[in-house]
Formats: C-alpha cells, structure tokens, sequence
C-alpha cells in the first residue's frame, strides 16, 4: 500500500466525514496527527507492506455506470431470448410492485431496530408467513432460509431430532442442486449428528417414487420420508397420501417440499400427510438473478414438539404495553444460534429476508383467484407445450401427463446430444431445457423443460418449430 | 462541546391492519395472462390435468386487494419502519449508503433475468464480474481463491466447518479430528456452525485483556483439533496482537485455521489474512462491501481459502482460460458439494464490486482510516456522559472500529436498563443501537459502531441523544423505561412470546388461539 497516512482523505460521496475539515475537526479533538497511531494495537510485523492492485478508482457514477453496464451487457437474458430452464430456478412474471417495495430504502439498507421502531417490516414478515401458512396449510411458520435445500437439509435434521433416528428415505431423482445441499447438510459418518440419506427408486412407468420401493426401504429406524411435489422432473405425487401414511406408520416424519406457486391448484400439503413443509419462495415475486433468487421456508403445524425444532427466527403477534395495541416480537429467539450458540438448533444469520417481503407483496397481489389462475394457466401452457412436442418425429415425453410446469422430454431416437440440441436451438434465440443426461443417464437423453405463465402460445409454438427444424 | 437542538421526531403511524383484514371478495391486484382459446382447444380445462387426488378443494384463504391498495399498504409498513432513516450506528454490522446506481444496474434484465444453468457463452458478463471481484478479494486478503455460494456470513462460517470435515476425512484423520476451536468473543455462528457439522466445540474464555490467552489455546489444542475459528478484531475492538502465534500453534497440532472477517471494515488494505497465516477467511458484502443488508439478507459471505483449500470448495467454479473466456468447473472430486444452490448471490457481487471499484484503494484506505478515526471521536464524548463507562477499561490501547460499552452504572443508580435506552433513542429518531451478541460479558451493553458513512453532525446527534437519555434516567427514568413514547407503537409486552398456548407467527394460528372467527376480523 502506497498511501502516505499522513494525508488527509479524499471526498467520496459515500463517506460524509471524508472532507478534510470534519476529518481534521476528529483528528483535533481524538489528539493525533499521524492516523496510523489509531492503529496502535496492529503490530507492525501484522501490517501489510504489499502494493495493493485493485483496478483505478471510479467514484464518478457515470464512470462507474458505464463500465458494470458495458460489461454484464456480455449476459444474454432470458428476457431478449426464449427461456425453457428452470430446475430450481424459474422464470416466473415479477409484478412491478415487488420491485419497487424491496427497493424502498428503509426495508432495502437497514439490519434491525426495536419491535416499534421495525414495526412496519416486522409486519410485512409476520403477512409473508401468515399467507404462505395459507398456501401450505400449515400454522407456524418461520423466517425464511437461504434456499430450497437448505430448507430441506434443516427439516431433515429437525425429523432426526424429533425422532432420535438418523436415517431419512428421499427420491434418487432429486434436483441435484438441492441433493448436494441436502448432503451437505447431512454430515460425515466419522462426527456426530450424521444422518444417512437413502434413495428411493423411481416408478420409470409413472415418473413417481416407486411405492414398492419405498415399502422395502421404510422400518422403525427411519427419521423421515422427504419427498418434491411436484418432483425434479416435474411430475405430481398423485399418491402422496399413501406415501405419508406409510412413513407414518413407522413412525417417520413427512417431510414435502413444494413450489408455492403451484398451490392455487394443487392440495396443500398438510391435506396429504405433511409434518414438515419446505419449499422455494423465489417464484413469488423474486427475479431468477442468476441463482441469486433463491429462497427457502420451513413451516409445520403449530405443535410445541415442532416448533421448538426451528433453526430458524420467526415473528409473532404480541401485545404491546398498551391495552389493545398489537406488535410483532421474537419467538423462542434462545433456541436459535444466537440465544445459545453451540447449543441452538443448527444456526441461523443473514438469509433473505427481503425476499420475504416480495413474497408477501406478490401473494396479496394475487389473491385467491390469482392463485387459481397462475396455476391453471401454468398447467395449459405447459401442457399444450408437452403435447406438441410429443408429435415431433424422434422426440419424445417421458411422462405426458400429471405434470405441474416442468415436463421430460427425451431425444433418445434422434443422432444428437441434449447438449447439441440446446446448442443449435440457442442460436435461434431459445435456452432449450436442463440436460439431465449426465446426472440422470438412466433417463437417456433427456431434458426438463419448464413453461409457465410468461410463455405465450407463440412462444410455445416457435420452440417446437425450431425443435423440429434442429432436430431433423 | 456545542449542544444541539434534539429534534421533534415522531415515526409514522398509520394504524395500519394486517393485509389479511383488508380488502374485499372478488377484488383483484394482478391478472395472470389467459390462456389462448387454441390451447385450451387442445389440452381442456388445467384444473382437469391435475390428478383428482392432487386437486385442491377448498378456495384459498388469502387477502383480496386492487393492485393500488397493495401498494399502499406496503408503502404504509415501509414507512414504519425506521429503517437507517435516522442515524444508525449498529454495532458489528457496518452500516454503510448502498449505492442506488447498483440497484438500478441489478434490476437490469442482464442480471435479473437471468437463469443460472443458462450456457457459460450467454453469462460472460456476470462470470467476469465474478471473477474480477475474486480477484480484488485475492488482492485484499492474499488468499487464492473466493467462492460466493454461501448467502451470508454464517453460512461461510459453515462452507468452512464442512471444509474442515473434507479436508481431514480426505487424509483419514476425520474420526480423530472431532474438535473445532473458538473464543468467547467469536460470533455466535462459528460455534453453532461447527456443531452443526458435527464437531465438538472448545470455546475458549476471555482475559483480563480483551481475547483468550495463548496458554488456553496451548492447553486446548490436540490430536483431536481440526480447525480454529476466530474473529480478529472482535466485535468489541480489540486486535489479538498474538494472532500469528495462535495459527502457528494450531497448525503444529494439525488443525486449519478460519478468520471471519466480519470485522474488516476498520482493517482494510492494513491487514491480510493469508499474510498472518490463515488457511481461510470470510467477508460479508452485504457490510463491509457496500450491498445491501436487506434487513438479514439476501447476503453474500464470500469465502476465500489459500491453494491447500481450493480442491474442497463447493462447486461450480469460475475459471478464466487464456482467451479470456469464462467457464464454471464442477468435477472437483474433493469438492464439498453445495452449500447452497447455484453459483452465489451475483446481484449481490455486482454491488460489491462496483462499490469497491467506486472507492478504490485510496478509498477503502480512507473509509478504513475514518471509521477507526469516529470510534475513537465517540469515544472521546461517549466517556464524558455520567453512567456510561467502556468495557474492558484497562485495555488502554486505541480501540478499532468497535468500542463496546456499558450502561452497567447508570442502571445501579436509576434502574434503566440499556434496552429501556434503546427503546427511548428512537424516540428522537435515532435508529436502535447494538447491545452484544451472548453471552453478555459486559453489563448493560451497547455497541455502537461509526464506520465512514456518518457526518460529524450524525455522530454527534446521537451522542446528544444518548446523553439527553442518560439525564433523563436521572430526572425522570419513568419516560425511559416506559419507552418508546413516538415510535409507531408502544413497547412490546414478550409474556407471551415463549408460551406455546399463545405465540403466533400466522394470522391462521392466531385466529385459532384467540377464537377470532371469520367476520369478526
């Protein structure tokens, strides 16, 4: 570093007390001349003598502007080109109105103040867990969590906790996004707190998890039956009442991780069997950022037993000191990482509680009917374009039928690669579907597409021209 | 010194309902597109293609607005919320202006609307922005290597308590290596992610002089110690000036050693992790890098590690080859897998690269230099105000970008609790303060932290509140301890927070437990 420390700083807009006469006025009354005596505790063998390249300094905003701008330009979006990816990630429509409450300054930059000083966002978090219980027909519900799996990887240790178990029964063919978190999340047979993750089979007939399998693999050891619905690839767990009630009589856990977006036209599922409810709030108003978007939740009936299992922060309704007057406090904050550390349920930090509040926003925007709608709307088009790709010579869909908005479709009868297929419909402007041919080989060449309600009929019916222009 | 005028503050208060009492049957706030009459023609009705079993029955329970009403309702609750609109010097937290022009350049579809899997070719924007805020990483820390998967600091905290499970199990020492090492003065998240991965953990105790002493490290370490994971300064301003030793000696017994960096901020371009030895280290964007902190996230703990570490990162990893072209590799096969889905936050790096790029190096030298320069400042006045004392005084050394204090002999002498002061600064509009993480060592904390964001004028404003505050334990601690009196609303009563019979954390559970039945909301 080559900064004399004897100078004074240089005014920066982003720091008030950078002009020399405020600087000076600290320096006076703090009673030093050399900065560097401030810094007394460092020793000096500490202190680093490296000449520091960091790129040159651009505090002028257009500058500044100007050279993020020109380069993230290099992205391609899926806003200039036709999108079929999702995969734990969706593009969904992202109503105005998220946007502009999340960027408000006094919920975007601020950590946390008192329960009356944040009444406000405490507020808008305890009307994101309210309408999301509603969606999942679950009663207590906490703060959110980093993403899907996380979600997953907390709930699965909350059932070995329940259950004094440490083996939990979940479907091979996961996202394997959320798979890897989940291990993660799951630990070393060598430490303590291990949980063993065994697969379920897949029914190949049905694109479900296969009931005969499950009914070999469930005994009196297992903590919990974790299952997607609708799954990895997309297809519904029409039997997932059956798959509950066989976890349970075993004394295992249901643990059902869900897209909320779907639940204006799917059972919740606390309808079916679920003890613990996880899922991804990004489709709720949350842009895909590049991955950026994700979120998770965790919710379960209002039982002590469960609730006392969060990891998580959650709000509840309080009275105030005043007689009548309602406000929004902590609840059971010592059993989180920061009331008792080490001894907390898992740990908790920083998530994404922002997101929680385009969450809220988006599900007032849509309401009840809107719910209904979306999902409908989502079930058509996605549909509509499974069929007309099932038609096209070669290409085929694995399971045609039950699906939310995610489908297979499988190219195992034409000469190309998934990936030379993508590679040729990207050049026409289309991000064709995830490839799972390397992480599912069994399934051939195959790949998930997802539709939903930003796709238009057009649209749909331009990705199977091109499809079957490419595929030729 | 020259007292000013407190101002005449008093937050919004709309009275503003929950949004599940609002609105109207049939009313609507957004219209999902219909569905071409040509599709409907072809695959029927969707309800119809959900398997009957699947098909949800009852309508859902959730509010009924016009889009407007929506609006206005989340405008009401964002204005009450004081929300750093006042002066907020929120200890170990470094409060910093996020920049609008980088929201304005993440909302651009060039970050929001882009898919993660989408093909390396479409994403070389964001993997170079990745890659060369890596790189000024590097530069700051002298490690080898960031990732930006995990989304926070605790969840770096846990990226290295997995880390350190890969990294002995891949030399076969795992089951003998079961114990992870930290102070008392570390945060919360190191002890609780290193239990979460399964290790024991050793917290060792604070001395007289402000960190554990090298004698306790030298008795805790053993065949058994995986890694040590410290805060250095802490969150109280105090450098460990034995620092270098204590990663020698845990290196000796085998163990890797983790320096979160959550209290960067008064040490940038001074101090280097890797130089002190350090395997790994954490930074947080979302304080110290200018993003924004969203009220707890979404963040980014970027993790950096030295080359013995690099094979066990989470994937994917950005590489750069020869033409400049960006790639993301996955096929390590020591990787510790995923901590979180996809390849990190990048709205969130994009901020902090153009906020590290907007100051440069003289300027983050200079934002360095000032927030340690206003710690020092406040501390100068804080002493002067009757009851309140620093923690650790005989620690005389300058304090860094943090000083923890204590209102311990005011309370004696009045019976106002450091919350009670708390509740009542916001009254003049002063954002809440931070106490201390647990446990408290220091009675009747608060920590306040200045950083380089806040004027003169800020900083002494809050200092006159505080010592309007403190006389007014004196003269009339009644006004104090039944505070807030203009905030939105009154101070909450939390006797019914832990009671299972009547905590609610959903409108449904609430409706429940307090037999609110429909009509009567």
């Amino acid at each position: 570093m080559s900064v004399d420390n004897s100078t004074d700083p240089k005014a920066h807009p982003y720091m008030a007390s950078s002009n020399i006469k405020n600087y000076r006025h600290m320096m006076d009354l703090v009673g030093v001349s050399d900065i560097d005596d401030l810094f007394e505790q460092i020793p000096a063998s500490h202190r680093s003598t490296k000449v520091l390249q960091i790129g040159p300094t651009l505090s002028s905003e257009v500058s500044l502007y100007r050279h993020i701008s020109d380069t993230l330009r290099k992205n391609d979006t899926c806003e200039e080109n036709l999108n079929f990816l999702g995969a734990g990630c969706w593009q969904h429509y992202v109503p105005a109105i998220c946007d502009e409450i999340v960027s408000r300054a006094e919920f975007l930059t601020p950590v946390w103040g008192t329960p009356s000083s944040d009444h406000g966002r405490n507020q808008a978090w305890f009307e994101f867990a309210s309408q999301l219980g509603e969606l999942v027909g679950m009663e207590f519900v906490g703060l959110p969590v980093y993403s899907f799996g996380t979600a997953g990887g907390h709930a699965i240790r909350m059932a070995a906790r329940l259950t004094g178990r440490s083996k939990v029964l979940l479907p091979g063919t996961m996202d394997p996004e959320r798979m890897a978190v989940i291990k993660t999340y799951c630990g070393f047979e060598e430490l303590s707190g291990y949980i063993e993750l065994i697969s379920l089979d897949l029914d190949p007939d049905t694109g479900r998890i296969d009931l005969d399998d499950l009914e070999k693999k469930l005994d009196g050891t297992v903590a919990a039956v974790y299952f997607d619905n609708p799954n990895y690839l997309g297809v519904i767990e029409s039997d997932a009442r059956v798959i509950s009630d066989l976890a349970h009589k075993f004394g295992a856990e249901v643990i059902v991780g869900i897209d909320p977006i779907s639940l204006g036209v799917l059972a919740a599922p606390s309808e079916y069997g679920a003890d613990i409810v996880v899922g991804t709030t990004q489709p709720l108003g949350v842009h895909m950022n590049c991955g950026g978007g994700v979120g998770g939740f965790i919710a379960t009936r209002d039982e002590e037993r469960y609730a006392r299992e969060y990891p998580t922060l959650q709000v509840s309704l309080s009275p105030t000191t005043v007689p009548g007057e309602m406000a929004f406090g902590l609840t059971l904050f010592e059993q989180s990482s920061y009331g008792s550390r080490e001894q907390g349920k898992d740990w908790t930090g920083n998530s994404v509680y922002l997101w929680a509040i385009a969450n809220a926003v988006y599900m007032s925007l849509l309401g009840p009917q809107g719910f209904k709608e979306i999902g409908t709307t989502i079930l058509e088009r996605s549909h509509y374009a499974s069929m007309r790709i099932a038609e096209l010579p070669g290409v085929r869909v694995l399971w045609p039928s039950g699906f939310f908005k995610e489908f297979v479709v499988n190219f195992d009868e034409i000469k190309l690669s998934v990936e030379e297929v993508n590679n040729r419909l990207r050049k026409e402007g289309i991000f064709g579907g995830k490839d799972l041919s390397i992480d599912f080989p069994e399934l051939g060449k195959s790949a998930l597409y997802c539709v939903t309600e930003v796709h238009t009929m057009e649209d749909l019916d331009r990705l199977v021209e091109t499809l079957r222009r490419v595929t030729k | 010194m020259k007292k000013t005028a407190l101002r005449k503050y008093h937050a919004a208060v709309w009275d503003e309902p929950l949004i599940m009492q609002l609105g109207s049957p049939g009313r609507r706030g957004s219209i999902p597109p219909l569905t071409e009459d040509e599709i409907l023609a072809k695959v029927g009705n969707g309800g119809a293609l959900v398997p009957v079993s699947m098909q949800r029955k009852e309508r859902l329970e959730l509010p009924e607005l016009s889009e407007f009403e929506v609006e206005r309702h989340y405008l009401h609750l964002s204005q009450q919320t004081l929300g750093m609109m006042g002066i907020s010097l929120f200890g170990t937290c470094t409060m910093k202006y996020n920049p609008r022009v980088n929201e304005r350049l993440v909302y651009q579809p060039y970050v929001a609307e882009v898919h993660p899997h989408q093909h390396t070719d479409t994403l070389q924007g964001a993997l170079e922005i990745v890659h060369k805020f890596d790189e000024i990483l590097r530069e700051l820390s002298g490690m080898d290597k960031f990732i930006f998967q995990a989304g926070g600091g605790a969840d770096a905290a846990y990226t290295q308590a997995c880390i350190t499970r890969a990294y002995h199990a891949s030399r076969g020492e795992l089951a003998q290596r079961n114990e992870i090492i930290t102070t008392a003065q570390a945060h919360p998240c190191n002890p609780a992610t290193a239990a979460a991965a399964g290790f024991k953990v050793i917290t060792l105790p604070l001395e007289a002089d402000g960190y554990a002493s090298i004698e306790a490290l030298k008795a805790a370490v053993s065949p058994h110690t995986a890694a040590l994971m410290v805060n250095n300064p802490d969150d109280i301003g105090i450098y460990n000036p034995d620092i270098r030793e204590w990663v020698d000696i845990v290196h000796e017994a085998g163990g890797l050693c983790f320096y979160d960096h959550a209290n960067f901020n008064g040490v940038m371009t001074r101090i280097r992790a890797a130089e002190l030895g350090f395997d790994a280290c954490m930074f947080m964007l979302h304080k110290t890098f200018g993003a924004p902190k969203g009220g707890g996230g979404p963040a980014v703990g970027a993790y950096g590690c030295t080359q013995k570490l690099v094979p066990f990162l989470p994937g994917p990893i950005i590489s750069r080859d020869q033409d400049g072209r960006y790639s993301l590799e996955d096929k390590a096969p020591l990787s510790i897998g995923r901590v979180r889905e996809f390849w990190g936050n990048v709205p969130v790096v994009v901020r902090a690269y153009s906020w590290t790029r907007a100051m440069g190096l003289v300027g983050l030298r200079d934002a360095a230099n000032i927030s340690v320069l206003a710690n020092n400042y406040m501390e100068k006045r804080l002493l002067k105000i009757p009851g309140v004392s620093k923690g650790l005084p005989d620690v005389t050394k300058r304090r860094l970008e943090m000083t923890r204090y204590s209102l311990g002999e005011l309370t004696n002498e009045t019976g106002v609790s450091t919350l009670d002061v708390q509740n009542r600064m916001t009254d003049f509009g002063v954002d809440a303060y931070w106490l201390s993480h647990e446990p408290w060592f220091i009675p009747e904390p608060f920590t306040p932290e200045a950083g380089e964001l806040w004027s003169v004028e800020d900083i002494d404003y809050w200092i006159d509140v505080l010592t309007h505050v403190c006389e007014e334990a004196r003269n009339n601690p009644e006004i104090v301890k039944s505070a807030p009196h203009n905030q939105v609303v009154h101070k909450i009563d939390g006797s019914t927070l832990n009671d299972p019979d009547k905590w609610a954390t959903t409108w449904r559970a609430y409706k429940r437990k307090y037999k609110i039945h429909a009509g009567e909301e």
